[in-house]
């Protein structure tokens, strides 16, 4: 019993990272029909905006200290950061201590123009072109941000601690009335999973509540009608790209902690949060994120022992079988609509 | 002659040329020069153009005739070098065997996966594809370890059975080899300052490139040919012509994977080992940029986008800052610093975001590929000449289908 | 008894009953229209008699042998032939690749591996495509691709595909649909033509009373998925209970 918590706990955090990076391609394939294979570098970028905010939170400058010299005679030096001299040094630790959590603010405009441009510079040229050349350019768009990443940051992952708070492990099981120490489960995994539905809610209220929002949903069922009722439909879908730029930004910051980010970790997510989409049913929001959780839950219990032990190497493999199997069975995914992209 | 048409044979007869001729059409600067960087005519290098030719030729078949875009075919690949080494260890060095086990095993697997991802098309079809690949790639590196021998990839050893051969031969791996002619041998010919490489493992994989190369035409100018080109045009039609679209597709899609058998199993053969990570998914992106760069749907262009590619890879990323300064060294300091920093990022280890850019171009700009590109020259060429005699014909040939 | 026997079909789309106890005969050699208000089932008839639905009830019997659960390319090699309502034809490949491909499906059935064979080499198919293009007047275009032809000729083309097969029944789904009058009257003349040189069954579906008027020697009535009446172009000018589904009980 306390093992299969275990599982699904654990299964959350990358369930909450795969429904996110769904989430955006599905609102960017649902609303402007673009099948978009430069998400997860979106992603990749949202992770190293948290590298650059602790990097310039970080800055320091050289100051000797008085009295002190190193073996060779020479007075020795420490680097002080600015924002210490600045706020003080206790304040300014804790800045530095929470560069990830504050490199939201810092995320949030920088995936918005990203996405701006991005739609405005290259995608919008490509709406009526074949779902093959959408998927050409972007998957050559995605190894462009990827080089310009690796030359910038380097080819090595780049740890980015969480803050102190949220470091240690929470234990569980004690609350259900396990023994200590059988379900632990790290405070930064479950300040993941909060955040993930909390930016998930968020965007289904904006669609839901806002005037904004039911023109995009009705633009995503019947894009051409939306237009004849004289709605400038595309500059709400360039927002929208913006939006799905930032959710998939965000997801990257706050998952920086759990892995260290790397150039390559877009591709990685990427061809996983394809499999999501389909199998939760192309340009269904609801679906992608149900298949989100849902695989990333199944991922983690595949990797319990005694399964693997069963079926060996299941756990490398189980998302794809499952994305076959509903290919095959259910053409539209768990929650897909009828008619879209079907011939 | 060979059941070719004439433009067709033409075409034959440049790709033959070139190809035997390779060692010297690549090695144009002598070897001691400081252009020597940018010879390619070394074994190694001119293997690699053959075998990623013969791999992007049999994508071709598949994408640019039917329009199904395989995001996968890196699994026939590597499923083509783990069959190839398995025969090197367990019957012989010779590589006849080693290539028709690979084309055997690739084809099969290809069938499987082929009938199953071609129960849905357009962008379900590549992810089916890609999950396929991924899940290969996964379990080559995990559970299939006994076969792939996992992470270090499998490679030959001394207590190898090879039955044919009578087992190990002394204290040194053996080598592959054709009939006892040893792939790795390379005849030297020095004219002057030039000096040329003239290796048996490239003139076998050219050979075979050639004879591929040739039923890649014989396909194209068939009436299955035109079946293929019929399912990416309009499959509805042809349902409603009588026509069953599904094993045509699914005969493109093995012979395509044969194509990539062939090509993994003469990776393996001028080289004994076959790793995971030549069935990682990015593998099987190359391909895709290899023959779109190139011209999908066309004769040539895989082959061209094959070359163009692994020219650019090699060449680009030995340019580093020692060789940058180097050529800009004539113009003043300040400028020939500013240069090599703008040039920086797109050689050496960037190499690969000037491929992105590059690639990012061609979809945009020029669809067709590179092929597209000389015929927007030589029409442009021609039409200029034409002007002056009422320009009627340029107007007749553009209307023609292109080949 | 006819080439086609349809009997007591019945097709439902959730709460609409699309087709309701259809019953219909076309006799061989004959043109059959089957004309009816928007919405009467024409279309969804026509897909039941192609394969791309099976009715709930009923039976389709062509030339002896049920359709009923056969893919369409099946029912092509049966002998029917349709041609859309916006004319379906191979638009990445030359017009005599377009016609070529019939007469191909025509002689090695629904799959055979000719990979090796060249086009070229295939004299007897291209000879019979190109006489084909002659009758529709297309000869001349033969080279030109699919897409970079008008409407009407895509039209034309689409109907050469469509006969060089030498159907036994040829399906026409409102084959001058948003065609101008002149395009209109040559439709017309090409398929009474066409019925004259080569003897084929045609069943049409159309909208314009001229076309069903100038070609059918029988005449359907389809109203709300139930044949009203069934007779002579004659007989249904004036028939009461034709005026009646076309203009509404008020106009009588």
């Amino acid at each position: 019993m306390d093992a299969i918590i275990l599982q699904f706990l654990n299964g959350l955090d990358k369930g909450s990272a795969y429904a996110l990076i769904a989430l955006g391609l599905t609102l960017i394939f649902g609303t402007l029909g673009v099948v978009n294979f430069a998400h997860g570098a979106l992603f990749m970028i949202g992770a190293f905006c948290a590298v650059t905010v602790q990097r310039l939170l970080s800055l320091s400058y050289e100051v000797e200290v008085e009295g002190e010299t190193d073996f060779l005679g020479n007075p020795m030096t420490t680097d002080i950061p600015y924002v210490q001299s600045w706020f003080g040094e206790a304040i300014g630790q804790g800045i530095i201590d929470w560069s990830v959590p504050l490199a939201i603010l810092f995320a949030i405009p920088v995936m918005l123009i990203v996405g701006f441009v991005m739609e405005r510079g290259l995608i919008q040229y490509f709406y009526k072109r074949p779902h093959a050349d959408q998927i050409l350019v972007t998957f050559g768009l995605a190894i462009v941000l990827q080089e310009i990443i690796k030359q910038i940051y380097g080819a090595n992952p780049i740890p980015t601690p969480a803050p102190e708070a949220f470091r240690g492990s929470l234990d569980f099981g004690v609350w259900l009335g396990f023994d200590p120490n059988t379900i632990i489960y790290p405070y930064w995994r479950l300040v993941y999973f909060f955040f993930s539905a909390f930016i998930i809610a968020a965007v289904f209220a904006f669609l839901q509540f806002t005037t904004f929002g039911m023109v995009v949903r009705a633009g995503m069922a019947d894009r051409e009608t939306v237009g004849l009722l004289g709605i400038n439909i595309d500059k709400r879908f360039t927002v929208m790209f913006g939006i799905a730029a930032a959710v998939a930004g965000l997801a990257g910051v706050m998952y920086t902690p759990i892995n260290s980010p790397n150039y390559h970790m877009g591709m990685d997510f990427l061809v996983l949060s394809f499999v999501v989409v389909v199998v939760g049913g192309m340009g269904s929001l609801p679906g992608a994120v149900l298949a989100g959780f849902l695989l990333g839950i199944l991922q983690s219990f595949a990797s319990m022992n005694w399964i693997k032990d069963i079926l060996p190497g299941i756990d490398q493999i189980i998302i794809y079988l499952v994305a076959i199997a509903i290919l095959l069975t259910r053409p539209r995914g768990l929650l897909g609509r009828k008619g879209v992209m079907e011939d | 002659m060979l059941g070719l048409n004439r433009k067709d044979l033409t075409l034959m007869m440049i790709v033959a040329a070139m190809t035997l001729l390779a060692p010297i059409i690549l090695n144009p600067f002598p070897s001691d020069s400081a252009m020597a960087q940018f010879n390619a005519g070394y074994p190694d290098l001119m293997q690699r153009f053959v075998i990623f030719g013969i791999f992007a030729i049999g994508f071709n078949i598949l994408f640019g005739l039917t329009g199904y875009l395989s995001f996968g075919h890196a699994a026939f690949l590597g499923v083509g070098s783990y069959s190839a080494v398995w025969m090197f260890k367990l019957l012989s060095m010779n590589v006849i065997p080693a290539i028709v086990l690979a084309v055997i095993i690739s084809g099969l697997f290809a069938l499987v996966i082929g009938y199953i991802s071609l129960r849905r098309s357009g962008i379900y079809f590549s992810i089916l594809t890609l999950a396929f690949a991924q899940m290969s790639f996964n379990l080559a590196y995990s559970v299939l370890t006994p076969i792939t021998n996992g992470e270090t990839g499998l490679q030959l050893a001394l207590d190898d059975p090879r039955v044919l051969d009578g087992g190990s031969s002394g204290g040194s791996l053996p080598v592959t080899q054709l009939f006892g002619l040893e792939m790795r041998a390379t005849t030297q010919l020095e004219i002057g300052a030039w000096s040329f490489d003239f290796n048996v493992g490239y003139y076998l994989c050219a050979a075979i490139m050639l004879a591929v190369f040739y039923l890649a035409i014989r396909i194209f100018r068939s009436p299955f040919g035109i079946m293929l080109r019929a399912v990416k045009s309009n499959q509805q039609r042809m349902n409603y012509t009588g026509l069953n679209s599904r094993p045509y597709t699914l005969a493109a899609f093995v012979i395509s994977g044969m194509y990539a058998g062939l090509a993994g199993g003469l990776m393996a053969s001028m080289d004994p080992l076959a790793g995971a990570e030549r069935m990682q998914w990015t593998a099987s992106g190359e391909v895709v940029l290899m023959t779109i760069l190139g011209g999908a749907g066309t004769l040539i262009g895989p082959v061209l986008g094959a070359g163009f590619i692994k020219y650019f890879e090699n060449i680009f990323s030995k340019i580093n800052d020692n060789v940058l300064h180097s050529w800009f060294a004539v113009m003043p300091d300040g400028i020939e610093d500013f240069l090599v920093t703008i040039v920086h990022p797109f050689v050496g280890k960037g190499w690969h975001l000037t491929l992105g850019l590059m690639f990012m171009a061609v979809v945009i700009f020029l669809p067709g590929g590179l092929v597209e590109g000389g015929q927007r020259i030589g029409r442009f060429v021609t039409g200029r000449r034409n002007k002056k005699a009422g320009g009627a014909e340029a107007e007749a040939a553009r209307k023609q289908p292109a080949e | 008894m006819g080439i086609l026997e349809v009997k007591g079909v019945n097709k439902r789309f959730g709460g609409l009953q699309a087709l309701g106890d259809v019953n219909l005969s076309v006799a061989e050699n004959t043109c059959h229209a089957i004309i009816g208000p928007n919405g009467a089932g024409k279309s969804t008839l026509l897909n039941c008699l192609v394969g791309k639905l099976i009715p709930d009830s009923g039976s389709v019997m062509f030339d002896g042998q049920s359709v009923l659960g056969r893919k369409p390319y099946e029912i092509n090699q049966m002998g029917i032939s349709r041609v859309f309502q916006t004319p379906e034809i191979f638009a990445d490949l030359s017009v005599l690749e377009n016609v070529m491909i019939p007469c191909f499906a025509k002689r090695d059935g629904a799959f055979r591996m000719h990979a090796v064979e060249s086009v070229e080499s295939e004299a007897g198919i291209r000879e019979e495509a190109l006489a084909m293009l002659e009758d529709v007047n297309m000869a001349d275009k033969k080279g030109m691709l699919g897409s970079s032809l008008s409407r009407g000729d895509k039209r034309r083309l689409e109907m050469a595909m469509c006969l060089v097969q030498r159907p036994k029944l040829l399906l026409l789904d409102e084959p001058t649909a948003g065609m101008a009058r002149a395009d209109t009257n040559n439709t017309i003349e090409l398929l009474n033509t066409i019925r004259d040189k080569r003897n084929i069954t045609m069943c049409i579906i159309e909208h314009d009373m001229n076309v069903v008027f100038s070609l059918a020697e029988r005449i359907t009535v389809l109203a709300q998925g139930t044949p009203l009446v069934e007779d002579t172009p004659d007989n249904i000018k004036g028939h009461p209970k034709v005026r009646e589904a076309y203009l509404g009980e008020a106009q009588v």
